[in-house]
Parts: C-alpha cells; structure tokens; sequence
C-alpha cells in the first residue's frame, strides 16, 4: 500500500496519524507516516521513510509528540536525525513538515428533542463526531436523527460510566433535555471527565432550580459549577432550534479561544 | 487533508497526476491553518483551498509547473510584501508559506 493510501485510510477510520514530509533539503518530498502504537518498546509505528535510518528515527520520535499534542508545524534537523544546535552548526538543515490527523473531537448531546437535530447538523459541518443520547426508544431513533454519527438509547450514567474516559478537552456535552431525571446525572457525569464544554439548556429559572437539584446530589463546589455553561449559548437572541444550534456552537468556539464574542468591529487586535 | 480525499482517491484510480499544495506555516493573519490542503491535476482540476481564495490561481500555475517538470518540489511564499503582491498577495495582509509537491508517494 502506497504511504498516501495508507493514510487515507487511517484518515478515514479516525485513527490518529501524522505524516512528517521533508519540505527543503536533501530528498524534499520524502515523507514518511508514524502511528502511535500501544506497548512501552514499540510506542509508535513508522511506514515510508525520509531517507536516512537515524532521521526517520529522530523525527518519528518528535512526531509522535507532535501527534499527541494535536500540533502542525516545522521543525529542523540534519541530514542524518542531527537535532541539538550544536549538531546543526556547519550542517545543511532538513525542514520537515509535520501534520497530524486527530481523530475528530466529540460531541455528546443528551435529549432526543428539535433542538439536538439542529445541533448535530451544526456540529457536523464544524467536524464533530456527533452522538445522540436519550433513554426513550422512540424518540432516540436513527431516523429522527440522520445528521449524527451515533444514536444510543441508554441512560447517562451508564453512558458516562462506559464511555466517558474518551472524553477530553477537545469534546462537548451539550445536554438538552429539561428533564430533571436526565440532566442531573448527565451533567455529574460530564463533569465526572476532562471534556472541554458543558453546555446545559434550560431558562435562567430552570438553571436556578437545577442548582438546587444539582446540590442534593452533592455538587456543590464552585470549580464545578464553573465548569457548566448554563443557560446554554451565546446571547445572540437565537429563538429557533437553527438559531440555538449557532449559539451554542458560537459559545463552544469562544470557550475554545478564550475570546469574549463581541463583533469585531467593536474589538482591536489580531482576528485570528 | 481530510475534505479533499474523496477527489484524490478518484483522480488517482483514474491514474491522473496530481501535485499537492499544502500550508506549511503562517506568519501574522491568515484565512486558513497549517495543513490546509488544495490538488491539482494534470488536466488543471482543482480540489481544495489554500487560503481565501487570494492565491489559488499562482498555486495552480505551480502545481502545473511541477507536474510539467518545469519546478522542483518547494516551499512557495505568498505575502503581501511579495513584488507580485497585487497579482497574488494575501488581502489581510498575511505570509503563507506553501509546500507543493507531486503526490507520488
């Protein structure tokens, strides 16, 4: 299989990979894919090769890094894996470019309402795997929710308790039920991870009757009540499930790069 | 990488040449990050973007090039400060920094 086949494919079935291509220097264009591999020996897996043993070795090693990291960029090293500065003094420089292929960031969206369509289509078009969750068999159907990667029909509990430890700082919950019954042991479970965004819907009374709720069940301290973007969204004014979907995925992105969401046009500095 | 592989599959099961342009790097504002990825074929196809839409035209005359064998495989830079800036400098003012290559690996 050619190294562009073999990373479509890994491309395709969401299994992290990252590709280190020589950009300048010796042999530009020689590329070479590196896999993380799970034992303590052998903790990645090389396919091509950058022409020379000891700097496929080298980059592979800071690949893998890269790769865990998420991270895309150059870095510099000699023809032969050189790669402290004073190897590199009075040698050419090897630039390889290194891009890595995440596995795409989750959204777990809890309620099989209007409102989850609408996200799950959102979400999609942002790049989420986007899975449905709701304990009612007939609401949480493959057919009412054809935009989504995944529709399961169980509780919270058990879904956090199987599933949760996939969750990191790049996923969201966004748990859109308004039932108590649901959205109490949805949102002990999220936060029982390291997922990135919570986001609960719900008026600000039902918000302030949650907090009662969320106190009898023992969630009290103010790191994790911090964590919960409730009501959920941006204050954009959104009225329908369309609308509601951009403001939470708005809300999600800020959340994300640390800005406040105002126009730019009222705001200075750098846009991106 | 991952919008544009449907279209690389079906070009290279037809057995089209195709050179590949991908954002290497990005120095002060740019419309697209690092990995942002564009092809062209022999026949001038394009799949893919590389920046606003700013520079895609230089990029196909050098993915051409290229695949005619005219230009080594490089790293091409597209910037407001470039002499060519009006023809094919990036609007917001930014440095993009392209690697274009043939996909032959």
């Amino acid at each position: 299989m050619s190294v562009y086949a073999s990373l479509a494919t890994s491309i395709r079935k969401n299994l992290p990979v990252a590709l280190a291509t020589i950009i300048d220097g010796p042999r530009t264009g020689a590329s070479m894919l590196v896999r993380p591999y799970d034992d303590k020996d052998t903790p990645f897996t090389i396919d091509g090769s950058l022409g020379h043993p000891e700097l496929d070795r080298v980059v592979a090693r800071d690949v893998a890094g890269e790769l865990e990291a998420g991270r895309t960029g150059v870095r510099h090293y000699g023809p032969e894996g050189q790669s402290t500065p004073e190897d590199l003094v009075d040698t050419a420089t090897v630039k390889v470019f290194i891009e890595s292929f995440s596995p795409p960031p989750c959204m777990w969206i809890f309620g099989a309402v209007d409102f989850t369509a609408a996200l799950a289509r959102v979400a999609k078009v942002l790049g989420y795997h986007v899975t449905v969750c709701d304990a009612r068999e007939i609401f949480a159907t493959r057919r009412r929710f054809p935009m989504a990667d995944e529709v399961i029909v169980t509780w919270p509990t058990p879904m956090f308790t199987e599933h949760g430890s996939l969750l990191g700082p790049r996923d969201a919950v966004c748990i859109l039920t308004h039932d108590p019954k649901f959205d109490v042991p949805a949102i002990v479970g999220a936060l029982d991870t390291a997922v990135g965004y919570i986001g609960v819907m719900g008026s600000r009374k039902t918000h302030a009757k949650r907090l009662e709720r969320l106190a009898e069940a023992g969630i009290t301290e103010a790191a994790d009540l911090e964590r919960l973007m409730s009501p959920i969204g941006l204050d954009l004014g959104s009225r329908t499930p369309e609308e509601t979907a951009i403001s939470i995925c708005a809300e999600i992105i800020a959340r994300r790069t640390g800005r406040v969401a105002q126009s730019l046009r009222t705001t200075n500095g750098p846009i991106h | 990488m991952r919008d544009i592989l449907d279209e690389l599959d079906r070009w290279r099961g037809a057995g089209k040449r195709v050179a590949l342009a991908r954002v290497v790097d990005i120095e002060g504002s740019g419309p697209r990050e690092a990995g942002a990825a564009m092809a062209v074929n022999e026949d001038g196809e394009v799949v893919g973007s590389v920046s606003g839409g700013c520079v895609e035209g230089a990029v196909v005359s050098e993915a051409l090039a290229i695949l005619n064998g005219e230009t080594q495989p490089r790293v091409v830079t597209f910037g407001y400060s470039d002499d060519e800036a009006f023809a094919v400098g990036l609007t917001c003012g930014g440095i993009i920094h392209l690697f274009i290559q043939p996909l032959d690996w």
